[in-house]
């Protein structure tokens, strides 16, 4: 029983850095249709970014600060400089060059910092909680993770739902010509859509990268993103989040009672399982729509 | 209130629209009329910038608006209620109306913009937490045009409002145009493939053919010329 609520809360813990990748990939298939294959290897440049003014500055939360704010910049970067050209083009060219800048970013780390693990810290304690005289699987650094990514959950639905802003960003993603005709700039929608993911994936990837970072650190943070999504349905925020618990707890279970070397063979089985029984997934809309 | 001047587009090889000409003037009604394939939507898409000229340009209210993105053609004062009304079924009613409007700075003056649209529109005013799926053919327009008209503009351009209506509900559709013409001076484009109402409602008739103008008269000489009506509007 006891390993149970210990696995439990482990999966919980990784389960919501799961859902923020898997976020991120919504926000940006909601606002471009495109899958984001980099959005790992943006995550692993902001925490790398992170390490390097944590280590300057002595402060983890200089660090923090820096990863989500290159994140925000990385993904507008990346939108006005490669996405826009693929624009109007056959799905497959997106893919590619998502696949590719992600090639590219591992490299570029892997440059820079070595393929060797650097430690880095949390920012708040790992050690468990006490209940009683023992030590549940549940640290305050668990706690932040969870807090954090409801916390950005709540706020950008709220900002989808009530603002104007997040008006023009629905009805640009909805109806992008309706959108221009009505005065809305669609392009600077699709830019902030994929900042807003940018800095979405960098809290992943900061919640995810301790205690070591390196260059294949957040390969499995992405693989388990990416189905948490599928299982959401790739265009529903809600459906990301449950979607990255559900898989956190899987993959939990899985590697407690089963062993730790199946959690990504897992997660591409669950992948294949969603897309076989329910390929518009949990909360997906049907494909088809009335016009 | 709008020039265009030797106006040709094309698609590819195919020349949509070739050297039209046409002049429409403020607090006019207007109606391009012709068959399907004949440019009339093209024509529409080219004004409004969705769709690049090849040659030729267009004014209005006297400053050149050619090759202007729709996103800032809108803020020149200029509204497309495009063809299927483009109204957006993921957002409510409300939401749809607001969208209209969200580039004009007044908060307040959409307030209140937002509560004449209701008054214009009384089956909007009840539905308007809905979503648009769940309205009818006739709200649906009343919809796109009430979205239009949140921009103030001061010419209305309208692809096949009647498109898929009951004739009732065209006729209601073609009234409200006129009164908005009379109360507010709005100045409408409309590009129609049943001629017999618009004209019925416009000031004006113009006839394209294969991307050229072939008539340009009143309404009334245009709907009494009977080898016109024969060869080109099929009444």
């Amino acid at each position: 029983m006891e390993r149970f609520v210990d696995l439990t809360l482990g999966g919980v813990s990784s389960g919501f850095a799961t859902a923020a990748i898997a976020l991120s990939l919504v926000l940006i298939w909601r606002s471009t249709h495109v899958l984001n294959f980099a959005q790992g290897g943006m995550a692993l440049i902001c925490a790398y970014i992170a390490f390097t003014v944590t280590q300057h500055s002595g402060s983890y939360w200089a660090g923090f600060a820096a990863a989500i704010g290159s994140g925000i910049v990385l993904g507008a970067i990346i939108e006005r400089g490669l996405i826009r050209l693929v624009e109007n083009k056959p799905p497959l060219n997106a893919v590619i060059v998502t696949l590719g800048l992600f090639i590219l970013l591992e490299g570029i780390a892997g440059m820079i910092y070595g393929v060797g693990q650097r430690s880095f810290g949390y920012g708040f304690d790992f050690h468990g909680y006490k209940i009683g005289s023992n030590r549940v699987a549940f640290a305050p650094a668990d706690m932040f993770a969870v807090v954090s990514v409801i916390g950005v959950a709540a706020v950008i639905l709220l900002v989808f739902r009530y603002t104007a802003v997040g008006l023009r960003m629905r009805a640009a993603a909805f109806a992008p010509e309706v959108a221009r005709m009505l005065g809305v700039r669609v392009g600077r929608t699709l830019t902030l859509g994929w900042a807003l993911a940018g800095g979405v994936g960098a809290l992943a990837g900061m919640l995810t990268a301790p205690p070591f970072l390196s260059p294949n650190a957040l390969d499995l943070l992405f693989i388990s993103g990416f189905t948490a999504a599928v299982i959401g349905g790739l265009d529903s925020a809600i459906g990301a989040i449950v979607g990255g618990l559900l898989l956190g707890l899987a993959l939990s279970y899985i590697s407690g009672y089963v062993t730790s070397n199946l959690s990504s063979i897992s997660a591409f089985g669950i992948l294949v399982a969603v897309l076989l029984v329910r390929p518009s997934g949990l909360f997906g809309h049907d494909t088809t729509r009335r016009v | 209130m709008l020039e265009i001047e030797s106006l040709a587009t094309s698609y590819g090889a195919v020349q949509a629209l070739r050297s039209v000409d046409l002049s429409i003037e403020e607090g006019s009604i207007t109606a391009v009329l012709g068959a399907n394939g004949a440019g009339k939507t093209t024509l529409l898409r080219t004004i409004t910038g969705l769709v690049r000229a090849t040659a030729g340009r267009v004014l209005f209210r006297g400053r050149e608006i050619t090759g202007l993105a729709p996103e800032d053609v809108v803020r020149q004062g200029l509204a497309h209620v495009p063809e299927g009304r483009g109204v957006i079924a993921e957002l409510t009613v409300e939401e749809n109306l607001r969208l209209g409007a969200l580039w004009r700075r007044d908060t307040a003056g959409l307030k209140a913009d937002l509560a004449a649209m209701y008054g214009l529109f009384p089956p909007l005013a009840q539905r308007r937490a809905k979503r648009t799926e769940t309205l009818s053919g006739g709200e649906r327009q009343m919809l796109a045009i009430g979205r239009a008209l949140m921009s103030r503009p001061t010419l209305l351009l309208l692809d096949e409002p009647s498109l898929g209506l009951a004739p009732r509900i065209t006729a209601q559709i073609m009234g409200l145009l006129r009164e908005r013409r009379n109360e507010t001076g709005l100045t409408v484009l409309l590009v129609e493939q049943n001629a017999r109402s618009a004209l019925s409602v416009a000031d004006r008739g113009v006839v394209l053919n294969l991307g050229r103008v072939v008539a340009d008269e009143a309404a009334a000489v245009l709907a009494a010329d009977a080898n016109l009506r024969h060869a080109y509007l099929g009444f």
